[in-house]
C-alpha cells in the first residue's frame, strides 16, 4: 500500500469514527454480524430484565417435566461428583489404612470391594446424571428455539410493509440468527451450569466450614474479594471491546458493499484499491481484537492464580493451625482441597453471568419484532389466521362482505397519505375506475405513483379520504380478500427458490400444469423456459439470478397472469424486457388486461397510451388527467413528457 | 492447511511463546501440591513452623510466576490467533478480488460474506484455545502419567491401558459428528436463505396473500434444522460420559490394586494419595482436550468452507498470457467464429459462431431482443468470461494472450446492474481514475449530463451517497455510472442498456458529448431504443445468440427483418 492512499485512508475513517462519536451518523453497514455487537454494547443490560425472563420462561413452559428431570439430574450429578470426591478419602482410610491393624487381609479386601462398588455405584448415577441432563436440555433448548424461531417468522409475515421500510434486512436476519443462537446458548448450558456452579458452591462451603471454621473463613471471604477485583480489570477494557466491535462492524459493512458489487469492482479494476481499504481495516480489527480479546483473556488465568495465592495463604495458616492448635492433618488436606476447588465455579458462574446478559439482550431484540404492532395476527390456539378488528359490528360487516365476489368498480375519494405524519405524500387524490377500464399513471420518481396502488392493497393505511371497491371501504373488506383480488406485478422482480413452474404457480396454487405453461405464454416467456435445460423444472437459485432481468419480469407476469383477481396492478412490469418482446407481450397483456381493472405504472409512456384514463401526478398532486389525446392536446406536461421534452425519472 | 503456514512462520514467536508460557503455568500446577505436601508432612506433621512459612512463600512465589507466566501466555496467544485470522481475512478477500465473473456466479454473494465473516471468527476463536490449551493439556496429562510411573509402574500401566482407548473412542465420536456438523450447517444456511427470502419478497407474499404458504415452508426448514442440529449435538455430546467412566474405572481399579498392595505393605497410603490427585489432572486435561476437539470439529466446517473460497479454480488468469507486455492502443475489435455458453451443462448456446469487427474510434450500436446475447457478447471483450469456441482480438492480440489488468485498463464498461458505494459522489467517481482532479470529475460528469445535478446539490461533488444510491434517482444514477466509465479514459468503453432510465433528450446529449469529447475511443451501446444506436456508424442486430445483422440504420431498415420489427415496435406511437 503506498504511503498517500494509507494516509488518505486513516483520515477518512477518523472522520468516521469522529462523526459517529459525536452522533452525527453518517451511514454505516455495519453488516451481518453486527448485530451482536450491539446487542451487548448499545443495550448493554435489557432494560426489563424481570420481564424478559419470564417471557423467556413461557418457551419452557410446555417443557415442565422434563426441564424438572433435567434439574432434578443436574443436582443428581452435582451432589454425587461432590459425594464421589469425598467417599474416596473414608474408603482408604478405613479399610486400606485405619484398618490396618486387621490381619485379616481378605476380610478387609472384601470390605473394599464392596466400598469400591458403591463408589462406581456413585460415579455411574453421576455420569448417567450428567448424560441425561445435557441430552434433556439440547432436546429442551432444540424445542424453544425452534418455537422462537417460528414465531419469530410468522410475526415477520403479519408486519406491515412499512416495517420493512424502517428495518435493514441485515438488521433482521442477525435477530434470527445471533441473537436466537445466544438464546440457545443460555437454555442449553448457562441454566444448568448455574444451577450446578450454585449447588456446589454452596456443598463445598458447607463442607469447608464443616471441616475448619478457620480456613473454610479466609477463602470464602477471600475468594469473592478477588473474583471482584478481577472484574474491575475486564470492566476497564469496555472500551477497547467498544472498538472492537467498532471495526469488526466497519469490516463487516465493507466486505459485503465490496462483495455485493463484486463485478463492477473487476471492470473497473478496483481490486487492488480494495484490498488496500480492507487490509486497512483489518489492521485496525486486528490491533483492537488484540487489546480487547487480552484484557477478558487474562481474567481466567488472573483470578486462577490469586486463588493460588490464596491457597498458599491457607496452607501457610493450616499448617500453623496443626502445630499451634493441634489441628488434624486430614482434614487440612481436605481443607486445602476445597480451596483449590472452590475458585472453578464461582468463575465458571460469572462467566456464565456474561452470556446471561447477552442472550437477555439478544431476547429483547426478539421480543422488540414480536411486540411490533402487526397488521393481523394469529389465533392463538388454532394457528389460523385472525383478523385486525374484533369489534364485533365491524367484524360482521366484514364476514358479511365476504359474501360478494368482487367486481373491481374502484373509487378514490380525496385521499391523503404521508408514511410520516408530518410529511404527505399524497394530497386530496380523486380518481374511479369502472370494472374492465385501465387507469395510468405517468409522473417523475417521488411523485406518488406507487403508493397509490399501495394504498389499494392496504400495505399502507391512508390518512385521509376513503377508498372503495365496489361501493365499500377496503376497510371492511377482509384483507387476505382484498389482496387476494388484486394482482400485482412490481418492478423489482423477486422470484423465490423453487423450479419456475412453482414460481409462475405462486400466482394461484391450485393452478395445473396446463394453467402454468398457458401463462407462461400469455407472458412470452414460454420460449425461453423451454430454452432451459429442465424447462419448467430449472432451479432458481439466489433470488434468480441465473436468469436475466427481463425473464425475470416475464415469469413475475406470468405468475400474475395465472391468477384470476379482478384487479390488477402494473407497477413498471415491462422495464427491464425490450420493446421487440413487449411488442409480442402486448397481446398477452391486453389478454391479461381483458376484464380486469387495471392501474399500469409505466415508464414508456407507448405503453400507457392504450389506457383508459391517464393520471399525470406530480408531488403528490394529480396535476392532468384525460385519454391520450386529450392530454397531447392539452400541451401540458403529459405532453412535454411526451415529446420528450423533459427527463422522466 | 497451507494457508495458515505464511503467517505461522512470520509469527512463529507468538506461536511458540504462548504454549511455551502455558506449560510453565501447567508445571506450576505440578509443583504446587507438591509443596503443599511438603508443608503438611515435614512442616505440620513435624511441627517445624519456619518450614512452613518458608515454602509458604516459595508457593507465593510460584503463583506469581504462574500469574506472569498465565499472563503472557495469553497474550501470544490472543496476538498469534488476531494475526492468524488478519491473514487469512485478507487473503481470503484477496482471493474474492481474483474471482472470474463465473466463479462469482458459482458462490452467492451472501455465503461469500458469510465466509468472510463468522467462519474466520470460528477458526480464530480456536486457534486461540488451541494455542491455550494444546499443550498445557497434553503436558499435564504426561506430567501425570510420567509421575504416575516414578511412584508405581504397576499402577501407571493400568492409566496406559485407559487413555489409548479412550483417544480411540474420542475418535470415533468425532468422525461420527463431523458428517452430521456439516448436514446442520448445510440446514442452518437453508434457513437464512429462507428468512431472507421472506423479508426481500415481502410484498410479493402479502400481495397474493401466501402468508400460509410460507410459514409451512419455514416450518418444515426449521423442524429439519431442529433435527439435524439434534442429532449432530447429541453424539457430541457422549464425549463427556466417555472420558469420565474412562477415569472412573481407573481410579476405581487403582485403588483396588493400591489397596492390595499397601494391605501387603508394598506401598505407601501417601503414593495413593497422591496417584489420586494425579488421576483426577487426567481427567481435566482429557475433558479440556475433547472440549478443544468439538470446537476444533467446528472450526473444521468453517476452515472448510473458507478454503473452498481459496481454493476455487479462477478460470481467467495471466498465467497462459504469451504477450504480457501488450498495451492497447488502437481499440480495435475482432470476434473470430465466438460460440458461447455460461454452463458447460447448457443445452444451447448463448452465442453462435459470432463474427464482428470493430474499428477504432467507431461508435458501435448493438441492439435485439431479451436474451438475445448482447450482454454475453459485450462481457466477452474485457474477457469477463471465457470464450468456448473462437477467439476475442483487440487490436490485433487475442485477449486471452494479455494482462487482465492492462486489458480492463483499457476497456472500460458500465454494467447493466451497476452498483454505487458508500461514499461521496467525488469518491464513487474517482473509481474510474484514483487521481483524477475536481476539473476532470466536472468534465467527465458534463459528457454524462450529470454536471447539472450534481452541482444543483447543497455538498456538489461531497453529497454523501447512500449505500445503493439510494438517494438518488435511477437515472441519476445511471449518468453517474457512465461519468465514472468515462473517467477512465480508456480505448474502450462499453454500455450495456444504461440509459435506459435516461430520458430521450439527455440521452441524446449524452451521444453528442461522446462524439465530441471522446473522438478517438471506441464506443460500443446496447440499447432498447433505436434511437440511442440510430446514428450509429455500425448497428449490430442480435436474435437468439447470433448477429442477424450489421450495418447503418438506412441499411438494416431496408433489409434486416429483426430491425424492423424493433423499429416498427417503437414507431408505431406516431403511426396512431
Amino acid at each position: 500500500m503506498n504511503e498517500d492512499r494509507a494516509k488518505r485512508l486513516k483520515e477518512k475513517y477518523n472522520k468516521i469514527s469522529a462523526e459517529q462519536n459525536s452522533g452525527n451518523k453518517r451511514e454505516i453497514n455495519m453488516g451481518p454480524a453486527a448485530g451482536r455487537g450491539r446487542a451487548m454494547t448499545a443495550h448493554g443490560k435489557p432494560k426489563d430484565t424481570k420481564k424478559i425472563i419470564i417471557r423467556l420462561a413461557k418457551y419452557l413452559a410446555n417443557e415442565k417435566k422434563l426441564l424438572i428431570l433435567a434439574m432434578v439430574s443436574a443436582v443428581v450429578f452435582t451432589v454425587t461428583s461432590l459425594m464421589a470426591s469425598y467417599m474416596l478419602r473414608p474408603i482408604i482410610n478405613k479399610f486400606i489404612y485405619y484398618d490396618a491393624a486387621d490381619s485379616d487381609i481378605s476380610r478387609r479386601m472384601a470390605k473394599l470391594m464392596q466400598g469400591l462398588i458403591w463408589l462406581a455405584i456413585v460415579y455411574l448415577i453421576s455420569i448417567v446424571s450428567q448424560w441425561l441432563q445435557q441430552r434433556i436440555m439440547l432436546s429442551v433448548s432444540q424445542r424453544s428455539l425452534l418455537k422462537m424461531r417460528q414465531e419469530l417468522f410468522d410475526k415477520l409475515l403479519t408486519l406491515p410493509v412499512k416495517y420493512f421500510d424502517d428495518n435493514q434486512t441485515g438488521d433482521i436476519m442477525s435477530r434470527f440468527t445471533n441473537d436466537v443462537d445466544t438464546i440457545g446458548e443460555m437454555l442449553n448450558t448457562t441454566l444448568i451450569q448455574i444451577v450446578s456452579g450454585v449447588i456446589t458452591i454452596i456443598g463445598t462451603v458447607i463442607l469447608m466450614l464443616y471441616t475448619s471454621l478457620i480456613l473454610g473463613g479466609i477463602t470464602i471471604i477471600m475468594t469473592p474479594l478477588l473474583i471482584y477485583a478481577s472484574k474491575k480489570i475486564v470492566k476497564k477494557g469496555q472500551q477497547a471491546y467498544k472498538t472492537q466491535q467498532k471495526n469488526l462492524g466497519m469490516i463487516n459493512g465493507f466486505a459485503q458493499e465490496i462483495i455485493t458489487g463484486q463485478k463492477v469492482v473487476k471492470v473497473f479494476g478496483y481490486e487492488r484499491t480494495a484490498t488496500d481499504e480492507f487490509e486497512y481495516l483489518n489492521d485496525e480489527l486486528c490491533k483492537s481484537q488484540i487489546k480487547a480479546q487480552f484484557r477478558a483473556g487474562i481474567m481466567g488465568p488472573v483470578t486462577h492464580q490469586l486463588c493460588n495465592l490464596i491457597y498458599a495463604i491457607t496452607a501457610c495458616i493450616g499448617g500453623i493451625l496443626v502445630v499451634k492448635r493441634g489441628f488434624d492433618i486430614g482434614g487440612l488436606t481436605v481443607s486445602l482441597n476445597y480451596t483449590r476447588q472452590f475458585n472453578r465455579p464461582i468463575n465458571d458462574i460469572s462467566m456464565q453471568i456474561n452470556t446471561v446478559f447477552s442472550a437477555l439482550a439478544g431476547a429483547e431484540r426478539v421480543f422488540d419484532v414480536l411486540d411490533e404492532k402487526a397488521e393481523w395476527e394469529y389465533d392463538e390456539n388454532t394457528g389460523e389466521k385472525k383478523h385486525e378488528n374484533t369489534d364485533r359490528n365491524h367484524h360482521e360487516t366484514i364476514e358479511k362482505n365476504k359474501m360478494n365476489p368482487i367486481k373491481g368498480h374502484i373509487i378514490l375519494e380525496n385521499v391523503s397519505f404521508g408514511y410520516t405524519k408530518d410529511v404527505m405524500v399524497l394530497h386530496d387524490i380523486s380518481l374511479y375506475a369502472k370494472p374492465g377500464q385501465k387507469v395510468a399513471f405517468v409522473g417523475s420518481t417521488g411523485a406518488g405513483k406507487t403508493t397509490v396502488t399501495n394504498l389499494l392493497s392496504r400495505f399502507y393505511e391512508i390518512t385521509k379520504g376513503t377508498i372503495t371497491i365496489d361501493g365499500v371501504n377496503i376497510e371492511e373488506i377482509d384483507r387476505d380478500l382484498l389482496r387476494s383480488n388484486i394482482a400485482m406485478v412490481l418492478q423489482d422482480t423477486h422470484l423465490f427458490t423453487g423450479t419456475i413452474r412453482e414460481n409462475i404457480r405462486y400466482g394461484r396454487l391450485e393452478a395445473s400444469d396446463e394453467e402454468v405453461v398457458k401463462a407462461a405464454k400469455i407472458a412470452s416467456a414460454h420460449h425461453f423456459i423451454t430454452q432451459l435445460e429442465n424447462g419448467y423444472d430449472t432451479l432458481i437459485e439466489q433470488d434468480g439470478a441465473n436468469l436475466s432481468q427481463g425473464q425475470r419480469q416475464l415469469l413475475n407476469i406470468a405468475r400474475a397472469a395465472i391468477s384470476k383477481a379482478p384487479i390488477l396492478i402494473l407497477d413498471e412490469a415491462t422495464s427491464s424486457v425490450d420493446t421487440r418482446t413487449e411488442k409480442n407481450i402486448e397481446r398477452g397483456m391486453d389478454a391479461i388486461m381483458k376484464d380486469r381493472t387495471t392501474f399500469v405504472i409505466a415508464h414508456r409512456l407507448s405503453t400507457v397510451r392504450k389506457a383508459n384514463v391517464i393520471m399525470v401526478l406530480e408531488g403528490g398532486r394529480i396535476i392532468e388527467r384525460g385519454n391520450h389525446d386529450e392530454l397531447l392536446a392539452m400541451n401540458g406536461r403529459y405532453a412535454d413528457l411526451y415529446n420528450e421534452i423533459v427527463e422522466l425519472e | 492447511m497451507n494457508k495458515y503456514k505464511d503467517t505461522i512462520k512470520k509469527y512463529l514467536y507468538c506461536f511458540i511463546l504462548g504454549p511455551f508460557f502455558m506449560i510453565i503455568e501447567a508445571a506450576g500446577e505440578f509443583i504446587l501440591p507438591y509443596i503443599n505436601a511438603n508443608i503438611i508432612d515435614k512442616g505440620a506433621a513435624k511441627g517445624n513452623i519456619s518450614y512452613i512459612i518458608q515454602n509458604g512463600i516459595y508457593m507465593l512465589m510460584i503463583a506469581i510466576i504462574m500469574l506472569a507466566a498465565g499472563v503472557l501466555g495469553a497474550y501470544f496467544a490472543i496476538k498469534a490467533s488476531a494475526m492468524l485470522a488478519a491473514d487469512i481475512r485478507q487473503k481470503t478477500f484477496v482471493k474474492i478480488q481474483e474471482f472470474s465473473f463465473s466463479n462469482i456466479d458459482d458462490f452467492s454473494t451472501g455465503s461469500l460474506i458469510t465466509r468472510i465473516t463468522n467462519d474466520i471468527t470460528q477458526i480464530q476463536n480456536f486457534t486461540q484455545s488451541l494455542l491455550r490449551g494444546m499443550f498445557r493439556s497434553p503436558v499435564m496429562l504426561i506430567g501425570a502419567i510420567g509421575m504416575s510411573f516414578l511412584l508405581n509402574k504397576k499402577l501407571a500401566v493400568s492409566i496406559c491401558i485407559v487413555v489409548p482407548i479412550m483417544a480411540l473412542t474420542i475418535t470415533f465420536i468425532i468422525k461420527t459428528a463431523s458428517p452430521r456438523y456439516t448436514i446442520m450447517q448445510q440446514k442452518l444456511d437453508n434457513l437464512n436463505n429462507g428468512i431472507n427470502e421472506t423479508i426481500t419478497n415481502e410484498k410479493v407474499i402479502k400481495s397474493y396473500v401466501r402468508e400460509d404458504y410460507e410459514k409451512k415452508k419455514f416450518t418444515i426448514i426449521n423442524d429439519e434444522l431442529m433435527k439435524k442440529s439434534i442429532h449432530a449435538l447429541k453424539m457430541m455430546m457422549l464425549m463427556q460420559p466417555v472420558s469420565s467412566i474412562a477415569i472412573n474405572v481407573t481410579t476405581l481399579i487403582v485403588v483396588w490394586i493400591a489397596g492390595k498392595q499397601i494391605m501387603i505393605g508394598n506401598m505407601e497410603i501417601g503414593t495413593l494419595t497422591v496417584f489420586i490427585t494425579y488421576l483426577s489432572q487426567i481427567l481435566n486435561s482429557l475433558n479440556f482436550l475433547a472440549n478443544i476437539f468439538l470446537q476444533g470439529t467446528r472450526a473444521a466446517a468453517s476452515d472448510r468452507r473458507i478454503s473452498e473460497v481459496l481454493n476455487a479454480k479462477v478460470d481467467l488468469t495471466d498465467v497462459n498470457a504469451k504477450n504480457p507486455d501488450k498495451e492497447i492502443e488502437n481499440g480495435r475489435i475482432e470476434l473470430k467464429n465466438v460460440t458461447f455458453k455460461y454452463f458447460k451443462n447448457n443445452r444451447e448456446n448463448v452465442l453462435n459462431h459470432i463474427n464482428l469487427k470493430i474499428e477504432s474510434g467507431e461508435f458501435v450500436g448493438i441492439i435485439g431482443s431479451t436474451g438475445s446475447g448482447k450482454t454475453t457478447l459485450v462481457s466477452l471483450i474485457p474477457r469477463l468470461y471465457e470464450v468456448c469456441e473462437g477467439e476475442v482480438l483487440i487490436d490485433g492480440t487475442d485477449v486471452k494472450d494479455m494482462l487482465i489488468e492492462k486489458l480492463r485498463n483499457a476497456v472500460s464498461v458500465v454494467l447493466q446492474k451497476n452498483t454505487l458505494f458508500s461514499g461521496t459522489i467525488a469518491e464513487n467517481l474517482r473509481w474510474g481514475n484514483e487521481n483524477a482532479s475536481t476539473d476532470e470529475l466536472k468534465w467527465a460528469c458534463k459528457i454524462a449530463q450529470a454536471d447539472d445535478f450534481v452541482s444543483s446539490f447543497k455538498e456538489g461533488y461531497d453529497t454523501e451517497i447512500e449505500q445503493g444510491g439510494a438517494n438518488l434517482s435511477g437515472g441519476q444514477r445511471q449518468r453517474l455510472c457512465i461519468a465514472r466509465a468515462i473517467l477512465k479514459k480508456s480505448k474502450i468503453l462499453i454500455l450495456d442498456d444504461s440509459t435506459s432510465a435516461v430520458d430521450t433528450a439527455t440521452d441524446a446529449k449524452i451521444r453528442k458529448a461522446f462524439k465530441e469529447e471522446l473522438n478517438g475511443m471506441t464506443k460500443i451501446i446496447i440499447a432498447q431504443r433505436i434511437s440511442s444506436v440510430m446514428e450509429a456508424d455500425k448497428i449490430v442486430v442480435m436474435d437468439n445468440g447470433s448477429i442477424v445483422g450489421v450495418g447503418r440504420h438506412e441499411e438494416l431498415i431496408k433489409e434486416c427483418i429483426t430491425y424492423q420489427e424493433i423499429y416498427y415496435s417503437q414507431k408505431d406511437k406516431d403511426s396512431n
